[in-house]
């Protein structure tokens, strides 16, 4: 009697049971469908942007510059994991006497995860081994200036469509370990390149120097760099929002600078494990160990983290630069000789005669400005004599 | 026999252990570790600009009065975001001339930020006499052009310029049944040249499937007897992907549109829609009308397909007249007569 009494309950009881569950999933479910229902859709717009990048695909100009010897063509080698030198023939020191720095474009192609990326390394062999090496960057700062005008030539030309970009987006300088510092060489030549590309200087063949030695030389070439008045490519700063990780990343990174790097071609085994290395009798110096050399964070920043920046950089501060002085020029040498044809097609005659005006304007104030400070020091020599 | 001692220097080395060899790494795949630069990295970088700086849309909205232009581009957005949300007025006056009203709002949605400018253009078609009414409009897109042309030859050019030009122009067709107006084909023959249209059937409730069906075919057949190219250009398509993608758009072109900015409950679900005493039409139903395909055109597919035809194709148009303008007046000035390239 109570059992047949009890079934009926504990029926209902499960129904009861069912619907609730089912009334909460149908809760849930309008919910969802609520917020799908706000949901515009343009939040794929980094997507589409995504799809249409990798169509198009990438390019990247490096430059490497440094003494022979240094090991450049070796660590490019490393980085892009590509044999770029096997048909270079190494002149021996006679036949360098006469040698001038030229300037040699190698074009590789490389494609990963369906991303391609056109990459040009800008050689200069002959730099700084002249036994004269007085304004031996001439040559590379009439380079990069070349490819500047090329593009703005481009930019500034009916047909638009396809301009090939070929400015120099970073410059990997290579500073000998084996002094104490800054050569009067290495200062000269960023100091010529470091408003015209971004310039990263390594610190070549790390491997002959000890943990201590290489703190000491980086410190010296941080101190001197900032002495100098030298202005290598700063990192950006990271934003509030970024990850602990990468935020301490960044930090690492800025204190290593300058990178101590090695490179290598060939592969040895250690450990167990068949790693990019240099055999020594007295042991093996990995590439890619982080404690051993900083390849691992040079390749990172440059190519895993900040390449669109280092291009971004070139774009909007050393090409506009050089832009912005070409315009001046051209539009002085204008108004002085007004029947010159412009080389460059340019816009309406009131822009360049409105900035021509404004730039007189500037220029009289700092000469009124320049007569003024010489006038102030006249005096003060007049009066330091009278005393 | 004398023996010579060979002094120590002299003895060859130690041969090297076999642990150790040395050989030279081949580049390419298959080498496990070896072979990741990392290149793919460089993808994350732009995204991560990408969202740091946001983007931009400008859409226009074209037609005569009523036909639910305002209301439509609040159905896009999801929000309030045409210019009659913003003004206070109550009651709509069809003003004298033709104006135009930009308002702009910022938009986020998981992240991405958008600075979205409805232009509206209140007068459109609706005096009596229409001649010349597209002028206005046209003499407001070349004028965004030329701002931006401006800016670009600038000495000291912003690093990101403000862009302020029309990317779309959705042109609202009303639901006559028969065919396009002289009003409407000379509007889009004009405006096509100059900027993207993409042409829709306002209002489309009053047309019934087989009416609806039977109306896009003939506006297609005029569309190409008067050589209009609408959005998606066939001449602009990349490759074949592309053109299969855009192909299957062009046969469902123009699209038939409701838009609603009031929720009703139907089938205890709250949705956008319209309610009538002999139904509710779903905004987002494409078995009621064809809304939802706009949106995904407009914003979750072509989006920057859109705007890059914009500037890579209908400014420099623009661009390249400015120029030879400037070098033929250049020329005359400096008396040679010669056209500079």
């Amino acid at each position: 009697g109570i059992l047949s009494l009890s079934l009926p309950l504990s029926l209902s009881l499960c129904l009861a049971c069912c619907l609730s569950l089912c009334l909460s999933l149908c809760l849930s479910l309008s919910l969802s469908l609520s917020q799908e229902k706000q949901y515009v859709g343009f939040a794929t717009l980094p997507n589409q942007v995504h799809r249409k990048s990798v169509k198009k695909g990438f390019d990247f100009t490096l430059m490497v510059a440094g003494e022979s010897g240094m090991g450049k063509s070796t660590l490019v080698n490393s980085l892009f994991l590509t044999d770029l030198y096997k048909d270079r023939k190494l002149l021996n020191s006679e036949e360098r006497i006469n040698q001038t720095v030229e300037i040699i474009k190698h074009t590789v192609d490389i494609e990963e995860k369906g991303v391609k990326l056109k990459l040009t390394i800008v050689d200069t062999p002959g730099f700084g081994d002249a036994v004269n090496n007085n304004e031996c960057w001439k040559p590379i700062t009439d380079y990069i200036d070349q490819q500047f005008e090329q593009y703005f030539r481009d930019e500034s030309g009916l047909n638009r469509k396809n301009i090939q970009d070929n400015r120099v987006h970073c410059c990997l300088y290579f500073i000998p370990p084996f002094g104490h510092g800054l050569r009067p060489v290495d200062v000269e030549f960023m100091k010529a390149l470091h408003e015209k590309v971004n310039v990263v200087p390594l610190i070549a063949k790390a491997d002959c120097l000890t943990p201590n030695e290489i703190k000491k030389l980086k410190d010296r070439v941080r101190e001197e760099i900032e002495r100098f008045g030298i202005k290598v490519y700063q990192f950006p700063e990271c934003d509030s929002d970024e990850d602990e990780e990468f935020k301490q990343l960044d930090k690492e990174l800025k204190e290593c600078c300058p990178l101590a790097v090695i490179g290598s071609n060939t592969v040895v085994e250690t450990r167990g494990q068949r790693v990019r290395g240099r055999l020594y009798p007295w042991g093996i110096v990995e590439v890619e160990n982080q404690s051993h050399c900083d390849f691992v964070k040079l390749r990172n920043m440059l190519i895993r983290s900040h390449m669109h920046d280092l291009k971004d950089v070139t774009c909007d501060v050393h090409y506009e630069n050089y832009r912005a002085q070409c315009i001046q020029d051209m539009t002085s040498k204008l108004t002085q000789d007004n029947r010159m044809e412009s080389p460059i097609p340019i816009l309406p005659l009131s822009t360049p005669d409105v900035e021509t005006d404004r730039l007189i304007k500037m220029k009289d104030e700092e000469l009124a400005r320049m007569q003024e400070m010489l006038n102030k020091m006249q005096q003060q020599i007049h009066d330091g004599k009278d005393q | 026999m004398s023996e010579v001692a060979v002094p120590e220097m002299m003895m060859p080395p130690p041969a090297m252990p076999a642990a150790f060899q040395v050989e030279k790494p081949v580049p390419g795949p298959g080498m496990g570790d070896f072979s990741y630069v990392g290149i793919d990295a460089i993808l994350e970088q732009m995204r991560r600009k990408a969202m740091k700086q946001g983007f931009e849309l400008n859409i226009m909205v074209v037609g005569q009065s009523g036909l639910g232009k305002s209301t439509l581009m609040n159905t896009l957005f999801k929000s309030k975001v045409s210019r009659k949300s913003v003004q206070a007025t109550s009651q709509e006056k069809i003003p004298k001339t033709i104006d135009i009203k930009s308002v702009s709002h910022d938009i986020e949605e998981k992240g991405v930020r958008m600075k979205l400018t409805v232009i509206d253009t209140p007068g459109f078609g609706d005096q009596i006499n229409n001649e010349n009414c597209w002028q206005p409009i046209m003499k407001f897109i070349n004028a965004q052009y030329e701002q931006y042309l401006q800016e670009e030859i600038n000495i000291n050019r912003k690093k990101r310029i403000p862009d302020s030009r029309v990317h779309c122009c959705i042109y609202f067709i009303p639901p006559t049944g028969h065919c396009l107006r002289p009003l409407d084909v000379e509007f889009m023959r004009r405006l096509s040249k100059v900027v993207n249209i993409v042409p829709v059937i306002a209002k489309a409730d009053t047309l019934t499937l087989e009416e609806r069906d039977f109306f896009k075919q003939k506006i297609r057949e005029e569309l190409r007897a008067n050589g209009i190219d609408v959005y998606p250009q066939k001449e602009f398509d990349e490759d074949a992907e592309d053109r299969m993608i855009n192909d299957k758009i062009r046969e469902m072109i123009p699209f038939a549109v409701v838009g609603s900015d009031q929720e009703y409950q139907v089938n205890g679900r709250r949705l956008l829609g319209r309610k009538t005493k002999w139904g509710t039409i779903e905004v987002e139903n494409i078995a009621h009308c064809e809304f939802a395909y706009l949106r995904d055109l407009l914003i979750r597919t072509h989006m920057e397909n859109i705007k890059d035809i914009t500037s890579s194709i209908h400014y420099e148009v623009y661009r390249v007249r400015r120029l030879n303008e400037n070098n033929t007046a250049i020329a005359h000035a400096n008396g040679t007569g010669q056209i500079l390239s």
